[in-house]
């Protein structure tokens, strides 16, 4: 028996694996750089939004650039959730990354709302909570109903919270609003609306807010998820 | 992690051990490995006696017996015995226009089994040497003294051929044809390892005194040349594999024949295994009892988990699209980020995944080599990958099933 020819293939084998693993790790390492530097671009570009805001608050609300974000909230949204899928969501690094995209989500919510305020557009805020799919069975559903709507109703603006995440902006949100731990919770333009909202009851929301009777005939240029699904 | 990460990890492990085993038997004793095209003269022609057992096989048996009489060997050394095991069909009938032939006896006898014609044939054997060659199957005229030559070690008691799929005509069997030339590749490998588990009934030429010695053929399963490689491996017995020696065999042609003949196989794999279990992790019985035997049980551990993983995963997917269905009704978005790289999967397990597929492609590219002079990729691996991960399944799940509620597999 050839005992030295099991080792040699043995340490091989270990060598094989433990390259497969380490190009794994770094692959997805170089993702959460990806992601991380996605989310200073746009931290950048909401403070840009901000100042610009600022500085043209005496000035017509044309030159106001009202669609700046949404898109690319949606997208990182997506690749969050992807990325929290596969990682599994114990990782700490997820975490941050969503607690900075919260952070991200109100400040465009704050000023979103501020423009709309001021240039009488109109526009629906929807901040929904939801919580990962053993505490909230539903959370899949509801996450399925606001990605359908967005794309029906382009005027409709999806910021998702994690309810339970530990970041103090959401905590204070949720006293804000005093949003029930009953989730999914929706907050349609400062109204709560607790557990599963069909897509019936939140289009009668929105058609309220809106004055519109049909939706948008362009669909929105995103069909991406709006919700992280888990 | 949870249990099934644990088990993938562990099964994933062992099964890229096995191609790495494989792959530094190769690296090590590639010069050892003869690959020879042309006529090659022996100093000496041993008489060999060739036995074609047959059970209704009038369609192949006489391509059969002209290609064992056009062997490049000396006539008068080749002797063949046809023993037709009770046919039901006109076999009988087609032998008889070889009597009269002095290489040629036949003989005829109620069915009893492959392993009973076997033995019929031997106990009429006179010759040092003793062989079988399926009646579906053609050999090539240089197989035989290609063959011999590794008779000229005297520890070697049998020696396995090269099988090469004959005329594919279909996508099964163009398949086959892929995994035949892989298994080429290991036979080999496992030969330079004195660890092969069978010597085909296609062609495998025996010392006559192998029988003599650990007795003939037995039921085994219906798979009675494994059966054999067992036993001899049990008494230390070496078995040699000549890669270019070819034997070309006709292989199933639909998925149910398929079916049939790998369930028996693999049904008969298990059974000698359980029958042999104490050669196990012995030392004594070498790389036979360390290598080729677990690896064949973790081959069909792995693909019984895989099967059952592949079907949770399909669960989750179409309980998933239930839910979304069943929310916002039927909706087909293509998916913006089908083309964005962040989408590629680079989960640890499925780079492992990709490490192994690309171990076993390599491993099937130097079959290609081995039997064809040059590695040959085509469409045709892809297919491979793609219909036996679907139906390998299926004859393995099979086979154990039977194995637990003692169930026995038919040869046809």
């Amino acid at each position: 028996m050839d005992w030295k020819k099991y080792l040699i293939v043995f340490i091989i084998t270990l060598g094989v694996f433990g390259t497969a693993l380490y190009i794994s790790n770094s692959l997805n390492n170089k993702k959460l750089t990806d992601l991380r530097s996605i989310e200073d671009k746009l931290s950048i570009d909401i403070l840009s939004s901000e100042v610009q805001y600022s500085l043209l608050e005496e000035l017509s609300c044309k030159e106001v650039t009202t669609s700046v974000l949404s898109d690319e909230l949606t997208s990182l949204a997506d690749k969050i959730a992807f990325t929290e899928q596969n990682f599994g969501s114990g990782s700490d690094q997820i975490k941050q990354l969503k607690q900075s995209y919260s952070l991200l989500e109100i400040k465009d919510y704050l000023l979103m709302k501020k423009i709309s305020e001021r240039c009488g557009k109109k526009s629906v805020f929807v901040l929904y909570f939801y919580a990962n799919e053993d505490t909230c069975p539903d959370c899949v559903r509801q996450g399925y109903i606001l990605t359908e709507l967005h794309d029906a109703y382009p005027e409709l603006r999806v910021y998702s919270f994690d309810y339970n995440l530990d970041l103090s902006a959401i905590r204070t949100l949720i006293s804000i609003y005093k949003v029930p731990s009953e989730l999914p919770a929706l907050i349609i333009n400062g109204k709560v609306y607790a557990g599963l909202q069909t897509k019936e009851q939140i289009e009668d929301v929105l058609k309220l807010n809106l004055d519109t009777k049909a939706p948008a005939a362009k669909k929105a240029t995103t069909p991406a998820a709006t919700v992280p699904a888990e | 992690m949870q249990i099934q990460e644990i088990v993938f990890y562990g099964l994933s492990f062992l099964s890229i051990y096995v191609q790495i085993f494989l792959l530094i038997t190769f690296i090590e004793r590639r010069k050892e490995i003869k690959y020879r095209t042309g006529p090659i003269d022996l100093k000496n022609y041993p008489s060999v006696t060739v036995i074609v057992p047959c059970w209704n096989e009038e369609a192949t048996i006489g391509g059969t017996i002209e290609s064992l009489l056009a062997l490049d060997y000396p006539k008068e050394k080749v002797n063949i015995i046809l023993v037709d095991d009770g046919s039901t069909d006109n076999t009988w009938h087609v032998m008889q226009h070889y009597i009269g032939n002095p290489q040629i006896t036949a003989f005829t006898k109620e069915n009893g089994g492959k392993h009973t014609a076997m033995n019929l044939g031997i106990s009429k054997t006179t010759t040092d040497f003793v062989g079988c060659l399926d009646a579906d199957s053609f050999v090539d005229p240089q197989a035989l003294k290609r063959i011999m030559t590794y008779f000229d070690n005297p520890e070697v008691m049998a020696v396995a051929p090269a099988i090469i799929v004959t005329k594919p005509k279909n996508l099964i069997q163009r398949i086959q044809k892929i995994e035949y030339h892989w298994a080429i590749y290991t036979k080999k490998m496992l030969g330079l390892n004195n660890a092969i588990h069978v010597a085909p009934g296609p062609f495998s030429i025996f010392r006559t005194q192998v029988f003599a010695k650990i007795g003939n053929f037995r039921a085994a399963h219906n798979t009675e040349d494994m059966e054999i490689a067992y036993r001899m491996q049990a008494n230390h017995m070496k078995i040699e594999h000549a890669n270019d020696a070819f034997v070309y065999t006709v292989t199933p042609n639909t998925v149910k024949k398929l079916y049939k003949q790998r369930l028996r196989w693999i049904y008969g794999f298990i059974q000698n295994t359980i029958d042999y279990r104490h050669l196990l992790f012995k030392k004594e019985f070498g790389n036979f009892a360390f290598f080729t035997v677990p690896s064949g049980v973790l081959s069909v551990i792995s693909v019984c988990f895989i099967f059952f993983f592949s079907i949770y995963k399909l669960f989750s997917f179409i309980v998933e699209q239930t839910i979304k269905v069943s929310t916002v009704g039927i909706s087909f978005s293509w998916p913006a980020h089908l083309f964005d790289p962040f989408y590629i999967n680079t989960q640890a397990m499925n780079i492992i995944v990709i490490t192994l597929y690309s171990t076993v492609i390599l491993a099937m590219l130097i079959g290609s080599r081995m039997a064809e002079g040059r590695p040959k990729f085509s469409l045709n691996y892809l297919w491979f990958f793609a219909i036996y991960s679907v139906i390998a399944p299926l004859w393995l799940l099979k086979a154990v099933y039977n194995t637990i509620f003692a169930k026995k597999t038919a040869w046809r």
